[in-house]
């Protein structure tokens, strides 16, 4: 599904991400761990496309076609979406205008949808103007369940969010993943931020990243890469460069 | 009720009016007043309890409106009104609300500049107590207009107690036509003045400062401007409002656009007794280099009024556009989302037609493009 072969960024004159190579195929989950500042949010935006982020080197290459140069909405069609951290907020344009505009099919159910996800009251809201943590998520999950992409992004899907609305968010989340259909049969793939892993409950992960200094330092079984971060923290990982 | 009665025009005239929101249908209007030029085609209305009249025959019937005209606005304020309150022949037209009445469907006032220099009028619009009015105000120039013209109008407002004006008025001149509205209003006890203005295509130069008085306790005005300017256009515009009595309350809103055009966004709230509470807000995108210059004024003299103000002019904002890319909108289609939703203000107490009218605006000059 996806597959990142030496990729640099720089933001402005920084470089940010250096040598990433990342390959997450059709079906999987992958989960990206890291202290904060090591370059997470940074890789994700760069594989949406966003333009502050510049890429110096390597490629991106989606469902086999190579993606580095293409404008951000030419990734969206092709399957790209992503769950942001902190999306802007757009003074004026309503929520519900939105996801109409962003409605490909035109025949999605948008007033039900909302409901799925508690949202329905905002819909004449303006997008994420006064939102709480959880508002914002389950907008934006919202938002991602009319684009049904086919590699969906999540930066911190859990960050500002109650108990009871991690278990909503990450149910749906779980169905945009299908992950309630067998492992042969699933099509969609992730690549998931998490610091608390609250959000692994539901997801099911297959595999996981830890990123430091903005490099890929190591992969494994998430479950455990978490558990050691837990009890270690990440001053290993930041010492790994020098071994 | 009867078909306006309109002298021949042109496909584009008519497209014209209606992009004013003038409906020659009458579908959806409770009454009309058509002025073309200097002449009055049509005044009448189906509603019972309003009246529609041109001035002359309002001036004759109500022994010279001596409580209303050039009662809020004084002749000899401007050049503009001095020329006004010197015709011979005045025009324009008085609407009245009696006692009690309420129109559902809005009056609709079609102001048309075709042929001549200069379009005077003088109205005079009297909400009288318990009463509710709604007016669309479309002021447009025809496709013949070629030297250009100008239009002086003077609209004098008295919203009693208890009663309600909607005003909206939606400007579709063109590159040549220079416009100067001189209005002002008094608002009594818990009376509600809305004013809404809607300009998205070219003019000349429109300059334009109406005051509401909120003379009443508990009286209310609220402003609204959506505008867009052209190359070669210069707004100057601005409103007022005066709180005088206990409760009394404004909010003044402008979203301005200039794609290379000029804008002057005035704004003055003036607190001059306790209990009073005044919001003035003006925010302006330059989509293209022109100039957005907000003059907000508060004015506060006494303990206890409350005013506040925002202004903010800037440009888009490139991660709210790739926000909405990355949700696979262009890039045109997510500049025009944002602009869309920049110039959506929903007016509170505004009925739904008129609502639609405004929006319907704002529709036409997304499909250009904005």
């Amino acid at each position: 599904m996806l597959h990142i072969e030496h990729l640099h960024v720089n933001v402005g004159d920084k470089e940010v991400l250096r040598d990433i190579n990342l390959h997450i195929n059709e079906g999987e989950t992958h989960v990206l761990l890291g202290p904060n500042g090591s370059g997470k949010t940074t890789l994700l935006m760069t594989i949406m496309g966003f333009t502050n982020y510049t890429i110096t080197g390597g490629k991106i290459l989606f469902k086999g076609e190579d993606v580095t140069t293409m404008h951000a909405h030419e990734r969206a069609k092709r399957g790209i979406g992503m769950l942001f951290q902190r999306p802007p907020t757009i003074s004026g344009l309503k929520l519900g205008k939105m996801l109409t505009a962003i409605s490909r099919t035109k025949k999605e159910n948008i007033p039900e949808l909302a409901k799925s996800v508690h949202m329905d009251k905002f819909l004449e809201r303006d997008i994420n103007k006064g939102f709480s943590g959880g508002e914002i998520k389950r907008s934006e999950v919202l938002q991602l369940m009319i684009q049904n992409p086919d590699f969906v992004m999540l930066d911190e899907p859990e960050s500002g969010v109650d108990l009871e609305n991690i278990s909503l968010i990450g149910t749906t989340i779980g169905a945009l993943l299908e992950k309630d259909k067998h492992l042969a049969k699933r099509k969609k793939s992730g690549l998931v931020i998490t610091h608390t892993g609250y959000i692994l409950d539901y997801l099911d992960a297959d595999k996981g990243h830890v990123m430091c200094d903005g490099q890929i330092r190591c992969h494994g079984n998430p479950r455990e890469i978490l558990k050691d971060i837990k009890q270690r923290g990440y001053k290993e990982c930041l010492e790994c460069r020098n071994q | 009720m009867s078909q306006p009665v309109i002298p021949e025009l042109s496909k584009a005239d008519q497209n014209r009016l209606a992009q004013s929101g003038i409906d020659l249908t009458m579908k959806n209007r409770c009454g009309s007043y058509l002025q073309m030029d200097q002449d009055i085609v049509h005044a009448e209305c189906g509603q019972e309890g309003i009246e529609i009249l041109s001035y002359k025959k309002a001036m004759e019937k109500y022994n010279g409106l001596k409580e209303y005209a050039w009662n809020v606005v004084s002749p000899e304020k401007d050049e503009i009104t001095k020329y006004v309150a010197a015709q011979k022949e005045p025009k324009g037209y008085v609407i009245i609300a009696h006692k009690g009445s309420n129109n559902i469907f809005p009056i609709q006032a079609c102001l048309f500049l075709g042929r001549e220099q200069i379009q005077h009028v003088h109205n005079i619009i009297i909400a009288e107590e318990g009463s509710e009015l709604h007016i669309i105000s479309g002021c447009t120039s025809g496709e013949h207009v070629g030297e250009g013209g100008a239009h002086y109008g003077v609209s004098e407002f008295y919203v009693k107690k208890n009663a309600k004006i909607s005003f909206t008025m939606i400007h579709n001149w063109s590159e040549n036509i220079e416009v100067y509205p001189r209005s002002a209003s008094i608002v009594e006890e818990n009376g509600i003045f809305l004013s809404n203005y809607v300009c998205m295509q070219p003019v000349k130069k429109v300059q334009m400062y109406p005051t509401a008085n909120l003379t009443g306790a508990n009286s209310v005005a609220r402003f609204s401007s959506i505008v867009i300017s052209t190359p070669g256009s210069h707004m100057d515009l601005g409103s007022r409002a005066v709180l005088e009595a206990p409760g009394a309350s404004a909010e003044l809103i402008t979203r301005a656009i200039t794609k290379g055009g000029t804008i002057i966004s005035r704004g003055h709230i003036n607190g001059k007794v306790a209990g009073t509470r005044g919001h003035l807000e003006c925010k302006g995108l330059i989509l293209q280099d022109g100039v957005i210059y907000a003059i907000p004024e508060i004015e506060g003299s006494v303990v206890g009024t409350e005013l506040s103000h925002e202004a903010a002019v800037g440009k888009l904002a490139r991660d709210e556009i790739e926000y909405l890319m990355s949700r696979g909108l262009d890039e045109d289609e997510a500049t025009a989302t944002i602009i869309r939703g920049f110039l959506d203000v929903k007016i509170s107490g505004l009925p739904e037609a008129l609502q639609q009218q405004i929006d319907a605006s704002v529709d036409v000059a997304e499909k250009a493009g904005f």
